[in-house]
């Protein structure tokens, strides 16, 4: 679908701001809106042929009228089931980050009078079910850093975690009280901790395998704990040595003591579309081991893909069992993108009322189980597709785009997030033309 | 050997959405033990005799009417054809010129991994494509390939005569749902370039030969921004009354989203049967997959892809450009969906281009898989 003719380069582009760019082809910008509908402002009219193609024998010059075929849009648009509802929606503009303003946007754009076939009302079904808004939960800072070769130093972890909290992200995870002979990378815990007490606008999860790392993490000010079990057997006793029921005993009496000094703890479950040791993993285990959390004190379950095998049609038993057992409003989903499923598993999710997705900025955080291949779903990409649904995250994705890009450099390589390397290429070639 | 009698009571309980042979062939032995691994009852390679009902139960369907599957899954397609364009839409836009036994021996991988069509090459004037320059060299050597379609790609009269000369039976024609974008890519308006169609179309017609349609920019333009989806619907409608068989609508700078897909996706629907459309999207943003998916759900039964990723996207350099045809059918053999393509094979006429590219996959399937037949190695 690419030019067939020399590629429309930016120097033929009428010249924009950086920040205009970007709106126009952030996710929002391109969702139509009632006022482009229209035949009005966008079109650039009576413009001739642009001269950096030129016409030769292979192409007939016309010399028609300059929009035709404005006329027959509006033949066209006489037949529409397009339903245009009266306009009260004035705030709906193209706001970088801030698409969708009102809860009858989605109404607005796509429900229509039924057609003979009734697709309307299939698409109805789809997207009335998406939760308005979505809790992003930020893990770049723990289990994206965590898998880096080379150790990051504590000042740079911090400047992270406070971009990103200025980017409005609401949960950033901000690091790990597992033992330093584990996980190296995150040996400063106690020191990021410590830089980040006085952040007030975002909460800061700190993971912890026992009671021994409650403390500890609790000692350094964390306010809020993460734990973690697997619905693989297997897993489990390669990832933290010990069954199943084992690592359930040892939660509950972290949840016990969290409890006691008031402080909310986040379950984890791992593997719970495929294990790289056992295979498939039955949604029934899942659902299991996310009861068990759930009622051992967890106020939120995170389901996680950890090697990104799952499709929807995994996903979705798998949640189906869960939410038999646990309420839809306490889950999360954390996704993987390892092969490249993450984002329409996302879409799943939220179509089965899931409103709590796990991402990683600039999707740092490589899968340890397919070298070189990728991990966590990038953080971008899941709010440009939530701000093109209409789907509400707080989130500012110029800054989330600062923050990746922060760390990207840092880490001296591109960003894992195909969102960032668009916009990011897209507005290198409009800088250089002012 | 698997038992025919038990396939046949598998494909039936799964609702009928793949036959046996094409259940067999999208998965492989490793994926049966995996599958096997889900109920212990099921044997898809053994001899016993297996309850598969919990099986299908797992994937797709479900007893209750109130289960939220019926809803999200369950006006999905059974088959999905795959129009592979790699070696047209992808390698057009490579820097270095692929010689042809090399862009020969791709396509003669790529349909024998079960692609049935093929876009081999495109007949645009080698001034402005040099890099598909051989295209009747390529025909040439296409000429006796069996089970598959090869349309090409053409702008006009001139260009549909060469392609039929050089024994194309299926050509491809391109507009825009943005005039600007018109204008700045084939160099006319919207309503010049549907004319200049209309002359390719009835020629086409007078020889039988079927046309596919394009229309780029369904969602925006690098130039315009928004591209409204009444516009599109009025250039899809076009391209179908003057005779095109099947239209693909291409977000050609893949800035769109389930949100903006499904209003485009309604406007055009209203205009052309569901059957005659087909989604190119492209994984510029990360956004392909999910806007395929939300295209299935709408009951979208054709899908363009790239293997391994091929083609970039020229309007935001270095950024990616069409989904990878790998990554489609993870999904889709993950929904059970028919395609007929043997994802290994595939894998390989990925790995056989890179190669020759000397770059890795844009396929994030293809970096997993083959890294994890690495390490087994080991």
């Amino acid at each position: 679908m690419s030019s067939l003719e020399e590629p429309l380069g930016f120097d033929k582009l009428p010249s924009m701001s950086t920040i205009d760019r970007i709106q126009r082809f952030s996710a929002g910008a391109c969702r139509p809106t009632v006022d482009d509908m229209g035949m009005g402002n966008c079109w650039i009219e009576g413009r001739g042929c642009s001269t950096s193609n030129s016409c030769d024998e292979d192409y007939e010059e016309y010399k028609g009228e300059a929009f035709p075929w404005r006329r027959h849009v509006r033949d066209a648009s006489e037949g529409e089931a397009f339903n245009r509802r009266p306009k009260s929606l004035s705030k709906n503009r193209m706001k970088f980050g801030h698409v969708c303003k009102s809860r009858n946007l989605p109404d607005q754009h796509y429900s229509s009078k039924c057609t003979e076939r009734g697709i309307r009302g299939i698409t109805n079904k789809f997207l009335n079910g998406i939760p308005k808004f979505v809790k992003i939960v930020e893990v770049g800072p723990r289990d994206g850093l965590q898998n880096e070769k080379n150790i990051v130093p504590t000042s740079v972890k911090v400047e992270l975690i406070r971009r990103l909290v200025s980017s409005g992200l609401p949960v950033v995870e901000a690091t790990s009280f597992v033992s330093p002979k584990w996980v190296p990378q995150l040996a400063d815990a106690k020191d990021v901790m410590k830089a980040v007490c006085d952040i007030e606008d975002a909460r800061l999860p700190v993971l912890t395998p026992n009671v021994k790392g409650f403390e500890a993490a609790v000692a350094a000010g964390a306010k809020e704990v993460a734990i973690f079990a697997s619905a693989s057997e297997s897993f489990s006793k390669s990832n933290i040595n010990c069954s199943i029921e084992e690592s359930l005993a040892r939660y509950r009496a972290v949840c016990l003591a969290a409890k006691e000094h008031s402080v909310p703890v986040r379950g984890y479950v791992s593997c719970v579309v495929g294990c790289p040791v056992e295979g498939a993993i039955p949604p029934s285990k899942v659902a299991y081991v996310a009861k068990e959390l759930y009622d051992m004190g967890c106020f939120e379950i995170s389901l996680g893909d950890t090697i990104g095998v799952g499709t929807p049609g995994a996903v979705i038993p798998m949640l189906e069992a869960v939410m038999a057992v646990v309420p839809a409003e306490k889950l999360a989903v954390h996704f993987h993108d390892t092969y490249g499923q993450s984002l329409p598993n996302i879409l799943i999710s939220l179509q089965m009322g899931i409103s709590t997705v796990d991402s990683s900025v600039a999707g740092l955080g490589g899968c340890p189980y397919a070298k070189g291949a990728s991990g966590n779903v990038a953080t971008e990409d899941v709010v440009y597709m939530l701000n093109g649904l209409g789907v509400k995250t707080n989130v500012d994705l110029a800054k989330l785009m600062l923050a990746g890009e922060f760390i990207s450099n840092h880490l001296g390589r591109q960003s894992g997030s195909k969102t960032a390397v668009a916009l990011c290429r897209v507005t290198a070639d409009a800088s250089k033309i002012r | 050997m698997i038992a025919a009698r038990r396939l046949d009571k598998i494909s039936r309980l799964m609702g009928s959405r793949a036959t046996p042979s094409a259940f067999l062939k999208a998965f492989n032995k490793e994926s049966l033990l995996w599958i096997e691994s889900l109920n212990p009852k099921v044997r898809l390679l053994g001899n016993d005799d297996g309850d598969a009902v919990r099986f299908s139960t797992y994937h797709y369907s479900s007893n209750c009417n109130h289960s939220p599957t019926n809803k999200v899954l369950r006006n999905l397609p059974a088959h999905v054809k795959i129009v592979e364009v790699g070696p047209r839409d992808g390698l057009q836009n490579e820097k270095e010129i692929v010689p042809t036994s090399t862009k020969v021996q791709l396509i003669k991988m790529l349909v024998s991994s079960g692609l049935t069509v093929v876009e081999a090459t495109s007949f645009v004037s080698p001034k402005w494509v040099p890099q598909l320059a051989d295209a009747k060299d390529v025909m040439d050597a296409i000429q006796n390939i069996q089970g598959a379609r090869f349309p090409v790609l053409i702008p006009n009269l001139k260009g549909f005569e060469a392609a039929v000369s050089a024994g194309a039976k299926e050509v491809a024609i391109f507009a825009s749902a943005s005039e600007s974008f018109s204008k700045s890519n084939i160099n006319c308006s919207i309503e010049d370039s549907l004319a200049r169609f209309r002359d390719v179309v009835s020629a086409a017609r007078e020889i039988s030969l079927p046309v596919r349609g394009y229309v780029s920019c369904v969602v925006g333009c690098p130039v315009e921004g928004i591209v409204p989806p009444s516009k599109v619907a009025y250039v899809a409608k076009q391209l179908f009354d003057m005779g095109c068989s099947e239209i693909s609508l291409g977000d050609t700078i893949g800035v769109g989203t389930p949100g903006t897909i499904i209003p485009m996706l309604e406007n055009v629907m209203n205009v052309v049967p569901i059957d005659n459309l087909a989604v190119h999207f492209h994984d510029t943003y990360g956004q392909a997959l999910s806007n395929i998916l939300t295209s299935l759900q709408m009951g979208i039964s054709t899908v363009d892809s790239s293997v391994s990723g091929l083609g970039g996207c020229p309007y935001a350099k270095g950024a990616s450009g069409n989904v990878a045809t790998e990554d489609v059918v993870y999904m889709l053999n993950g929904l059970g969906i028919e395609t007929n393509v043997d994802l290994e094979k595939l894998l390989l006429a990925g790995d056989f281009i890179c190669k020759h590219l000397r770059r890795p996959p844009s396929s994030k399937t293809a970096v997993a898989l083959s890294s994890k037949k690495a390490n087994s190695k080991l």
